[in-house]
């Protein structure tokens, strides 16, 4: 079992194409969403509601105190609003591949495997779910906020690092959700370790990295490169110590980490396709 | 068969089916793991800068954080238990064969409901909690006594987790769509329970609001109960009172149900 690979076709060319189909899959989900349109207006009301709430929980903490690990609310928000609208991001673009799981068990992915689209984007697309669009906005409002809210110095380098953050973090998460679902063809029912590192690590992202462990720290730096979505960037935006002595240059590296994730995931999607046997039934 | 054999058997019925799913039940301890040393660091934090915060020392907070893992899956404190079910048997019409059985719909979901708590209580809850014991300094009692008490304090905080997501899934038989409702459940669970804050921790009057809603008693009052921070009679009359009157605003809901709506089919 594999990818149908025409032959002659280049890499560029198989890009261009699953990105087109994921258009059309996801504008077809799209329509038909909105064919309940107040369900619609509830429900991207409803996901914005349920994604502020840790905010809220942050909030609720700054009622207590003055400065968490050191950091003011505003710093807090910077991260969180960076953290949020990232994953958010990549939760509208490709949190579907969450169900992959099932399709598996009910075989129903055979049916995916047998169109001439790639299959990364059939998962990834689909049940396109537009009300997640909530999340992104909930997070580009805390962002907003915390941009002005914020008492930094801003340079053209430091502005510059604030959507490059937002890219790359969204690309981290990406991978992240690729590499949950080559997993799951290990594992079907073992979604929730993919939560573990998506959501885990986005609530993970939204405090300050001088409250967590030297061990925890180094695990999200070097292993996976979850600070590169903002503790290292925001770190250097922010004028705050990061808990790890790593040179100054460093902070520029998220792209280079995005990529190097991608890669990875790419490499373990084809493995985890490839290894598929479908239940026969 | 006796009535109480029939609920036994759809209580060990559905503990069988939970306990089925064995990956899935150690992807779920181990996310829970990785939220409980997330949160726990935030938790330790913040008492270092208001020691004595809500009445609770920094051990107690963290024992309260992995209380809060430990039973995030038992009490479907977002949603998640008998109800995404019970939803769909009233969208889809199945119902109609469930109001058929000659078996009270309440208690027979009830005791469905108890059979997947007590599993994901021992299969999901217990390994989250013990790994907070081994690596994190824990407030916890060495009396059996209060144990005890903590145990009937969980039970009486599971009737409360039942009869509110009760009343969610019937209301359905009126709104059709699961959708708002299931969110509305997540929102309320994941807040008024605790799951955020510790509801003692919360400022003045918010905090006293809280406290007083039936939320409290599924993970704010086990935890006060396990850590001596509470007496246990108060605390079973706060639960109790709560189970009946959401019990009873269920029975009301379901009979007005049964006998006005007309079951969905085709």
């Amino acid at each position: 079992m594999g990818e149908t690979t025409k032959v002659g076709s280049t890499a560029g060319s198989r890009v261009t194409d699953g990105l087109r189909a994921y258009l059309l899959i996801a504008g077809m989900w799209i329509r038909a969403g909105m064919t309940y349109r107040t369900s619609f207006v509830v429900t991207v009301f409803g996901n914005l509601l349920l994604s502020g709430l840790d905010f809220v929980g942050i909030l609720l903490m700054f009622s207590q105190v003055d400065s968490l690990g050191g950091w003011t609310l505003p710093e807090v928000a910077f991260l969180y609003g960076l953290s949020v609208t990232a994953f958010g991001i990549t939760d509208l673009l490709l949190g579907s591949s969450e169900v992959l799981g099932t399709r598996i068990r009910d075989g129903s992915f055979d049916t995916l495997l047998v169109r001439p689209v790639p299959v990364l984007a059939q998962v990834a697309a689909d049940q396109f779910p537009l009300r997640r669009f909530g999340r992104v906005i909930q997070g580009a409002l805390v962002l907003g906020w915390a941009l002005f809210a914020v008492d930094v110095d801003w340079t053209a380098p430091k502005a510059l690092l604030v959507p490059v953050m937002l890219v790359s973090g969204a690309v981290i998460f990406g991978a992240i959700f690729v590499a949950g679902a080559a997993f799951q063809f290990l594992a079907q029912d073992a979604a929730q370790v993919q939560n573990a590192f998506t959501y885990g690590g986005t609530t993970l992202l939204q405090y300050p990295p001088t409250l967590f462990g030297k061990d925890l720290v180094r695990g999200v730096t070097f292993v996976l490169p979850l600070a590169f979505v903002n503790w290292l960037p925001a770190s250097y935006v922010l004028g705050r110590p990061y808990p790890l002595d790593l040179p100054t240059w460093v902070t520029y590296l998220s792209p280079l980490a995005a990529g190097v994730c991608c890669a990875l995931a790419g490499v373990l999607w084809r493995t985890g396709l490839r290894s598929y046997r479908s239940t026969g039934s | 068969m006796g009535a109480g054999r029939l609920y036994a058997a759809v209580a060990v019925g559905s503990f069988r089916r939970y306990a089925t799913y064995r990956v899935a039940t150690a992807a779920g301890v181990f996310t829970n793991t990785v939220f409980g040393l997330i949160l726990v660091y935030t938790y330790l934090a913040l008492w270092d800068e208001r020691p004595d915060l809500g009445g609770y020392d920094q051990a107690q907070a963290v024992t309260y954080v992995w209380l809060g893992q430990a039973l995030f899956a038992a009490l479907a404190l977002q949603g998640g238990g008998f109800e995404v079910e019970l939803m769909e048997r009233i969208r889809t019409g199945e119902i109609a064969v469930d109001l058929y059985r000659p078996a009270d719909l309440q208690l027979w979901w009830l005791a469905s409901d108890l059979g997947r708590m007590l599993f994901q209580l021992a299969g999901r809850g217990v390994i989250p909690f013990v790994f907070g014991a081994l690596f994190f300094p824990m407030a916890l009692p060495g009396d059996f006594g209060t144990w005890a008490a903590f145990l009937v304090a969980l039970l009486l905080a599971a009737v409360v987790s039942f009869g509110i997501r009760y009343l969610a899934a019937l209301s359905v038989f009126w709104l059709m769509d699961a959708r708002g409702v299931m969110q509305a459940l997540m929102v309320t669970g994941i807040f008024c329970s605790g799951m955020t804050l510790p509801l003692n921790a919360f400022p003045d009057a918010l905090g006293d609001v809280v406290q007083a809603l039936p939320w409290a008693a599924q993970l704010q009052v086990p935890a006060d109960v396990l850590m001596g921070e509470t007496a246990p009679l108060g605390a079973f009359a706060f639960q109790a009172a709560w189970a009946v009157a959401l019990l009873a605003a269920g029975r009301l809901l379901q009979s007005a149900a049964t006998r006005r709506v007309v079951v969905q089919g085709g």
